[in-house]
């Protein structure tokens, strides 16, 4: 779980004056669901095209699997799906496919089983240009799975699918994680990542902000503690824990920073102190609000995406 | 490279755009080669104009075959090459299949050489069956006119197809070159077609008038191609009678040499764009 099998230095690109990743050093981690964090144009896409090598680096360098990205021993350990689903319209999915086995010399048997991993192959004779979104984007998956790679890098993988779609594929990320494999995978879509990922990095303006796991990015829980009087409330809660991080908040509660482990402990200082104990709950940071605090300088000259589809 | 070949030859087989490029070649080979022939001989002999029935008789002969066979390609088998060359690798970058490809492990070269093979594969299936439909057309033509049959020789046949290979291969790497260059099928189809059919006449034209450009004109792709076309037989497009884009400018062995750099060229220039741009 812990072998670095994603390292990049100071990736950098640059087209033109623009730089449009900047320094980005990130570590994925064998094993773990890796979701790389951002709104729109912030980098992702370039960063993991510099990682199967379509792209090559203005300065850094990055290394995949012990290789260079773009290698072909590496490519063969790698299983892509960037910028989208990118097939023949007029073959069928399962055509489409077995081009892409015959590149690496797999065969249909290993086509049939890739098919039949995103659910597609029910469908797999019907033509490319057919499909629905979700059935390219499963298609997509299914082409970068061929060859049963140890690492998957999935860019977006979410976009353009419904509600039941964006649940299915995260569903198959989870399996194939499951499986032993390492996946990496961008999103804009906060949500998804909460909800899959192991570690995060976040990514804005071409920089990489911070990487973590999704935990260690909320933050440390704190308790809301409502009691009357609040003033003798703040005294015992700091003569019980002694130096702790405690703020009074808008509305009068007061937000400790210590885990819920200590809530026992509290109430019943607060109780034999003579204090009413209202409410005591513990509260946890959205990956949301993180990210925004993150990105808010930067995010709204960066994209254009509502606030609400950032959250979905 | 033989993985990369198989993969091209699957998509490239099942492409529509294939099988519409070589059959609208066939028509128009058969329609210009001998149905207009055919019925220009009719004419002629209605008319009792007996030298030029003879002389058309001539050209739809089995015998007349591989001259026939070339003599559309400089210009218009050409550009239907040009075409099909064009969206084999520029649609890769409208649909993003190059990119797909590069991602499934392949080194791009081998990839680009799998996808030329192809070409190369069905360009061949191209030139025979341009030759069977001709022989057939001939005979059928002969037949009906009520003449006897005399076959090319092999070695005749051999030069024939040789050099409609030629032809062909040397303008399917420019459509390659250019869809890889252009990045795209509408663009490189359109820069194609306008160089090969317009830009090359032009300069031919001006060429006749001022030196300098002549010996520039003499050595372009079309030139190279209409001057081996002419070499085999075809007749020139300055005779009566004689197909558009045939020359007599080179002599066969300089149409064959300045056709082979050009192929090589194309080649090497496309595999250099291809390996060294991001995808």
């Amino acid at each position: 779980m812990n072998e670095p099998i994603v390292v990049t230095d100071e990736l950098t690109k640059r087209y033109g004056r623009r730089t449009v990743v900047d320094a980005v050093s990130l570590t994925v981690r064998q094993g773990e669901i890796y979701g790389f964090l951002g709104p729109n144009a912030a980098g992702k896409t370039t960063t993991l095209r510099m990682l199967v090598g379509l792209v090559r680096p203005t300065r850094g360098s990055a290394r995949v699997l012990d290789g260079r990205p773009g290698d072909p021993s590496v490519l063969r350990r790698v299983g892509a799906l960037i910028e989208g689903p990118g097939f023949y319209p007029y073959l069928s999915g399962r055509d489409n496919l077995r081009v892409l086995a015959r590149y690496n010399r797999l065969t249909n048997t290993d086509v049939e089983q890739a098919l039949d991993q995103v659910d597609l192959s029910a469908r797999g004779g019907d033509a490319f240009k057919s499909y629905s979104l979700g059935m390219k984007q499963r298609l997509g998956v299914a082409a970068a799975l061929l060859g049963e790679p140890d690492l998957l890098i999935l860019d977006e993988p979410t976009n353009g699918l419904d509600p039941s779609g964006m649940a299915d594929m995260r569903e198959l990320v989870r399996r194939l994680a499951a499986q032993g494999r390492t996946v990496l995978l961008s999103s804009h879509l906060l949500g998804e990542v909460q909800q899959i990922c192991d570690r995060v990095g976040v990514i804005a303006d071409g920089r990489l902000l911070t990487e973590s796991t999704v935990g260690e990015l909320r933050g440390a829980s704190s308790l809301l503690v409502r009691a009357e009087p609040v003033l003798r409330a703040e005294q015992v809660i700091e003569s019980t824990l002694g130096a702790v991080d405690l703020r009074r908040t808008a509305d009068g509660g007061l937000q400790v920073a210590t885990g819920s482990d200590r809530s026992p402990e509290i109430v019943r200082a607060l109780v034999h102190a003579g204090v009413e104990v209202h409410e005591i709950r513990p509260v946890e940071r959205t990956l949301e609000e993180v990210f925004f605090e993150m990105t808010s300088p930067r995010e709204a000259a960066a994209t254009n995406a509502p606030r609400e589809e950032m959250a979905r | 490279m033989i993985a990369s070949l198989r993969a091209e030859l699957l998509r490239l087989s099942k492409w529509p755009v294939t099988w519409v490029v070589i059959g609208v070649w066939l028509t128009l080979n058969l329609s210009f080669g001998y149905m207009f022939d055919y019925l220009s001989y009719r004419d002629a002999v209605s008319s009792g104009n007996q030298g030029l029935a003879d002389a058309l008789l001539s050209q739809l002969s089995p015998a007349g075959v591989p001259s026939t066979m070339v003599a559309g390609l400089p210009m218009f088998g050409g550009a239907l090459v040009v075409i099909l060359a064009a969206l084999a690798t520029g649609s890769g970058y409208g649909w993003n299949t190059w990119r797909t490809v590069f991602t499934q492990g392949p080194r791009r070269l081998s990839a680009l050489g799998g996808t030329m093979l192809a070409l190369a594969v069905l360009l061949a299936v191209f030139a025979v069956l341009t030759l069977l439909a001709d022989l057939a057309a001939s005979s059928v033509v002969m037949t009906i006119a009520g003449q006897d049959l005399t076959w090319p020789g092999l070695g005749v046949l051999a030069e024939g197809l040789g050099g409609a290979l030629l032809i062909v291969a040397m303008w399917a790497a420019a459509g390659a070159l250019i869809g890889i260059v252009a990045r795209s099928p509408a663009l490189s189809v359109g820069l194609g077609l306008v160089w090969q059919l317009v830009v090359e006449n032009l300069l031919r034209g001006v060429g006749s008038l001022l030196g300098p450009l002549e010996s520039l004109t003499n050595v372009l792709p079309g030139t190279a191609a209409g001057s081996l076309a002419g070499a085999l037989g075809s007749t020139t497009e300055s005779e009566a009678g004689g197909a558009p884009g045939v020359l007599a400018v080179l002599t066969g062995t300089q149409s064959i040499g300045l056709l082979l750099v050009y192929l090589v060229a194309f080649v090497a220039l496309a595999a250099l764009v291809l390996t060294r741009r991001d995808a």
